[in-house]
């Protein structure tokens, strides 16, 4: 709208821009800085980067952070086991997620609106409920393992929790809702004519959908697996309510370094290593909401 | 879609889909009435795991500090969401559009460990520098207004995309001052967007554990840390109480905001 005057148009594109530099793009930056520093013990818990020495300032900044993450074994395992562990999520959540989306599409409207409700409503409910949930029903007396038992299909409880299982469990369960819904978006929006068309001119189902269906509703496959993967990826919740102590995550092991060790220079690098990885997929994600934002 | 699937496939899919997603949260409701100790066996139906909960003062308490918290931030994310998501709409030109649009969206995929660091950081930075602010409720509502903004920004942009834009020009062309019409025309026109993104601020900010963990100090608590280090323990009848009644609340808001919103689609539809 033209006419709200320079300082009204100032105000509306500058507050929240301010508000996001101070609070989202400067903390990624001095999170690089201390990542740089060298962990001490006072208040802040590391070393300055410039500190003064005999007649001026001196650099005081060091990669040895970095180096500790390159030569310890352990965060490569997690930073890897983290990717694979996302990646399966994102692999199952399409696999479960795609034949939902696709039943839903394919309801009438009333239902479908209901559907497409029950798809959103654990958005709104607790992330941390939803997790818990599990406990009981995984735990070698919980529910599930009662079932297995009263159908004479296990003689002995199952070790169903705190390993790599209930990890995977947890992450599809958890992040299937951010895959449904943009598949649902894309298969919505699909021209059924062309459906019809390919089955006219005597296209078998299975030829229909690889053809026809699968190529137009990629959109809603990328979008959705960069929704699973990304967030899937720095997941600390589930690895630390679910898993083991074989389950690394690289999640976790930020916030162990951060908590536990008290190391706040290497859970900064940690950070920044984990941002890097996910570089790519961060901004295609970006590209994807932008051009969600803009249909 | 043609297909020659059997009709049953879509239902049955159905089913299984949704009954993933629905039978931890059932299980965890109906087990919150269990009169047995044990979480997993069955004693018959008890109200005392309520009673239990509202004696435990350090949920309560926990619970006051979050209200208080996702209130102002959800406000605060409405306002500076609402901003956010107009200017992006209405002003296809600016310096920094495209660094502004990352920054509000990327918070929505940025794992929350990062976020959370890294906000503390900055505190941490900033206090020492300034003197302020101390870690507590204050550094927490900050926090959650960052990325409650960049949700309402995305639920203001879906809806003033799809506003008539004839309704502002009438009220112009008829003599109102553009700011009139932004505030008599415009937000009560994406009101649904409004309701909803603060709704889903307050409801996000309830249930942070992780940005919250990081940026507190030692004199705030929310639910979800009074929760997790309870869980941590194993699980307890008490938070199986709690969570039915954060999910009963949770679906009468969200479902009040639903008739709310239909209602005024309908009205609008009529006139």
């Amino acid at each position: 709208m033209t006419g709200l005057g320079r300082i009204g148009r100032l105000v509306l594109i500058g507050a929240p821009f301010l508000w996001l530099l101070v609070f989202f793009l400067l903390p990624l930056l001095i999170v690089v800085k201390i990542s740089l520093a060298e962990s001490t013990i006072g208040i802040p818990p590391y070393t300055p980067l410039l500190a003064n020495g005999n007649n001026s300032l001196e650099w005081r900044g060091t990669l040895a952070n970095y180096a500790l993450i390159a030569g310890d074994r352990i965060y490569l395992r997690a930073y890897l086991g983290s990717l694979g562990n996302a990646a399966l999520a994102t692999a199952l959540c399409l696999l479960i997620g795609y034949p939902v989306a696709y039943a839903i599409a394919r309801s009438r409207s009333v239902r479908r609106q209901l559907l497409v409700f029950l798809v959103i409503m654990p958005f709104w409910t607790s992330f941390l409920i939803r997790v818990y949930a599990w406990i009981a029903i995984l735990e070698p007396q919980g529910l599930l393992n009662q079932l297995l038992f009263a159908l004479g299909l296990v003689s002995a409880p199952l070790q169903l929790l705190n390993n790599q299982f209930s990890v995977q469990l947890g992450l599809v369960y958890s992040y299937l809702p951010f895959m449904v819904l943009p598949l649902y978006g894309s298969l919505s929006a699909l021209d059924k004519s062309l459906v019809e068309a390919a089955a006219d001119l005597g296209a078998r189902p299975s030829q229909a959908f690889l053809t026809v269906i699968l190529p137009l509703t990629l959109p809603g496959i990328a979008g959705g697996s960069l929704l699973v993967l990304i967030p899937a990826t720095g997941e600390f919740v589930i690895p630390d309510l679910l898993g083991g102590p074989s389950t690394l995550m690289i999640g976790k092991v930020l916030w162990d370094e951060f908590f536990n060790n008290r190391d706040w220079p290497v859970a900064a690098a940690v950070a920044v290593v984990l941002v890097a990885a996910l570089a790519i997929p961060l901004l295609a994600a970006q590209r994807f909401l932008e051009r969600e934002q803009a249909a | 879609m043609a297909s020659r699937a059997p009709g049953w496939l879509g239902p049955g899919i159905l089913m299984l889909g949704f009954g993933f997603l629905y039978a931890p949260i059932v299980l965890l409701v109906l087990y919150s009435f269990n009169a047995s100790r044990l979480v997993t066996v069955w004693g018959g139906l008890s109200p005392r795991w309520y009673g239990a909960l509202f004696r435990n003062e350090a949920f309560g308490s926990a619970a006051l500090t979050s209200l208080e918290v996702a209130a102002a931030a959800a406000s605060l994310s409405l306002v500076l969401g609402t901003f956010a998501g107009f200017s992006m709409v209405r002003f296809t030109r600016f310096p920094g559009r495209l660094v502004f649009g990352f920054s509000l969206l990327a918070p929505l995929v940025v794992p929350e460990v990062i976020l959370g660091l890294s906000l503390l950081l900055l505190f941490v930075t900033c206090q020492s520098w300034l003197g302020f602010p101390s870690r507590g409720m204050l550094t927490i509502i900050l926090a959650h207004a960052t990325f409650g903004a960049c949700f309402v920004s995305v639920l203001v942009r879906a809806q003033l995309a799809g506003f008539d834009r004839a309704l502002e020009e009438a009220a112009l062309d008829l003599g109102a001052r553009p700011w009139t019409v932004l505030i008599r025309i415009t937000l009560p026109g994406i009101s649904p967007a409004l309701l909803a993104g603060w709704l889903l601020a307050f409801t996000l900010s309830l249930d942070d554990l992780v940005i919250a963990s990081f940026v507190t100090g030692p004199s705030a608590t929310t639910l979800p840390m009074a929760v997790f280090s309870s869980v941590r323990l194993g699980v307890s009848p008490e938070v199986n109480a709690l969570a039915t009644l954060f999910l009963t609340v949770v679906s009468l808001l969200v479902g009040l905001a639903g008739w709310l919103m239909a209602r005024q689609e309908r009205r609008r539809q009529m006139t």
